[in-house]
């Protein structure tokens, strides 16, 4: 185990560098005009930032393997990402407030998604063929038809012209108002759930099918056990490993999905953050945004392959 | 000699399953994925006929006719500006087809290329290409796109290459493990004892026996792209309006009108949803039929 753990750790190294290198190269692929843009479009701080005030401030005035070398190294030595063009302050005070707000967002969406998915999922498996079956099978090719922010947009607009229901627009955080924060955060966080929910639905189906067939299966069916008791206990817990990994595959698709959600429902999360910036054209916060979701994503997934290890015996002793 | 063994090698690498009943068993077996067919065979038709079909222009103000609920002379009602909404729908079905079709193109194109490369030479080179892949998709989609558009400014051309170029990078670990199980096979081992190159191998031997599995991928990608375009849209980064966006549709100034006109908020949303479900049933019937092996993968 012991073993595994440590090559699996290492493995995060050369992703790590790929990583570091794309968020580097793609955000120095801005054209030189954008910069004069970014002045001209700002015109407030045109006065008290020159064009190469600009430039310095997002290390462009140096040969690109010296850029990338100085950037890594505060990133590491000294977790700076630079300021912000606009505010000033550090990038890293950004993050730090609005992170919090989408791992709410993220955790929250992922339970609905396992708690519309699981149950589904079995009920499927074990009534194999049947109406029910299909019922729900059509239903989930439908949620992944369905875009996430048709959905927010016809929530915010129907219920408001039916019964003037609207979601609030202030943002309460968490620590200040633990029960209003989880009613505003509730509807956003189903709708992003529903839309994952559908492919962990697709796998704990066929999962359950494939774990159905399995001899200790009949075993326990032959020992006479209750239909609860076969499924819960002796078929879904084995079919829910390989559900696990998939909720590592699917943290990019909900930090994705909470950059639209956050704008719909006005949450003031990372990808509300992002897409700020990128109005602003505030590079050093559009860089840290990309580089900590890429990070972020790479952590998740090898939590879920440490799990992964834990749960599945022939994972541990390969 | 070589001729023999030549003739030998095309015989094992002819494809088991004939191609050619395919349609026959797709309007067999699987009605909903014909059905998915026809209806994305509707939608291309709409797309390439919208100046014929559309009632009117799809940027024809008339401030008369602002925000008209759906009636007779226009089935989908009009906008704040007095657009119709019909023919808005349609022309935006000309743009999600060209998106969607022209970014799965390339997607597909480049996942062939990284995903046989990787396959096929192994070792290092499979190594290295393998950790920039893990990279790559550690990024959200959506927020790769957001950051290329900040940086290169909205339009087609880098909604198509952004979206071709990400999903092509996502798409190549398929291709690649599809190559890794072809390369085992007799067939290929005793091509390459006769000396035949990698290319000769590769063009004949490896990518007639992975084509089923581009053919799928390249299905799903064109529905994955018309929501990631619409995504991006409604992000307001899509295509610059005036251009009819569906997802472009549902935001920007039409948003606010939506509380009066309520219709605004479902024909692009009914016709994305459509679309999209289409290709996903269509996708699936064919995987289904080319690769029994991936049924129940995803």
């Amino acid at each position: 185990m012991r073993g595994y753990i440590i090559r699996r750790v290492l493995s995060l190294l050369p992703t790590l560098f790929f990583a570091s290198l794309i968020v580097f190269i793609t955000v120095r692929l801005i054209p030189g005009d954008i910069i004069d843009m970014m002045l001209s479009q700002n015109d407030v701080a045109a006065d008290a930032l020159s064009r190469e005030q600009v430039v310095a401030a997002l290390g462009l005035d140096k040969p690109m393997w010296e850029q990338y070398f100085i950037w890594v190294s505060n990133i590491v030595l000294r977790g700076d990402l630079g300021n912000s063009l606009w505010q000033g302050s550090p990038v890293t005070e950004f993050l730090f407030a609005r992170m919090p707000v989408t791992f709410e967002l993220g955790l929250l969406a992922m339970v609905v998604g396992l708690v519309i998915a699981i149950p589904i999922g079995v009920y499927s498996a074990i009534r194999q063929d049947t109406a029910g079956d299909y019922v729900s099978r059509s239903f989930s090719i439908l949620l992944l038809a369905v875009p996430s922010f048709w959905i927010g947009t016809m929530v915010m607009v129907f219920p408001s012209i039916w019964w003037g229901w609207s979601p609030e627009v202030e943002f309460v955080p968490f620590f200040t108002d633990p029960w209003q924060n989880l009613k505003q955060m509730i509807i956003p966080a189903i709708i992003l759930g529903a839309a994952l929910s559908a492919i962990t639905m697709r796998l704990t189906r066929t999962m359950m099918l494939e774990v159905l067939r399995q001899d200790y299966i009949r075993t326990a069916w032959a020992k006479g056990l209750s239909e609860p008791l076969v499924v819960m206990r002796h078929a879904l817990r084995n079919a829910l490993i390989p559900v696990v990994t998939l909720i590592g595959l699917q943290a990019p698709l909900l930090i994705g999905g909470a950059v639209i959600i956050e704008q719909i429902f006005v949450i003031p999360g990372m990808g509300l953050l992002l897409l700020d910036a990128v109005n602003q054209r505030d590079y050093p916060i559009i860089t840290g945004v990309f580089l900590v979701v890429g990070v972020a994503v790479m952590l998740i997934n090898l939590i879920v392959d440490l799990s992964y290890g834990l749960l599945d015996p022939k994972v541990r002793f390969r | 000699m070589s001729a023999v063994m030549d003739n030998a090698v095309r015989a094992a690498t002819a494809p088991r399953a004939p191609s050619r009943g395919i349609l026959m068993r797709l309007l067999r077996d699987k009605r909903l994925g014909a059905a998915g067919g026809l209806v994305l065979l509707f939608m291309l038709f709409c797309g390439i006929f919208a100046d014929l079909i559309a009632p009117f222009g799809y940027n024809e103000i008339n401030m008369m006719e602002r925000l008209k609920a759906p009636s007779w002379e226009h089935w989908f009602g009009t906008d704040n500006l007095g657009r119709d909404v019909l023919s808005r729908c349609l022309y935006g079905a000309r743009l999600s087809v060209i998106i969607g079709c022209s970014a799965a193109l390339l997607s597909t194109v480049i996942s062939i290329l990284i995903g046989v490369i990787s396959g096929y030479m192994g070792g290092r080179t499979d190594m290295v290409i393998q950790r920039f892949v893990d990279a790559w998709m550690s990024f959200p989609g959506l927020i790769i796109l957001i950051v290329v558009v900040s940086v290169f400014g909205p339009g087609m051309l880098q909604t198509i290459l952004t979206l071709g170029i990400l999903l092509g990078i996502d798409g190549s670990r398929i291709v690649r493990s599809a190559v890794v199980a072809v390369r085992e096979n007799m067939y290929v081992h005793a091509a390459q004892s006769l000396g035949a190159s990698s290319i000769r191998i590769l063009w004949k031997h490896i990518l007639p026996n992975v084509m089923p599995v581009v053919i799928v991928i390249f299905t799903t990608r064109v529905g994955t792209v018309i929501l990631a375009e619409s995504g991006l849209a409604f992000l307001g980064l899509g295509v610059p309006p005036p251009a009819p966006t569906w997802g472009g549709m549902l935001s920007g100034s039409g948003r606010t009108y939506m509380f009066q006109g309520p219709w605004l908020a479902l024909a692009p949303g009914l016709c994305l949803t459509v679309m999209v479900y289409a290709t996903n049933v269509f996708g699936d019937a064919l995987r289904d039929l080319l690769d029994p092996r991936m049924r129940g993968s995803r």
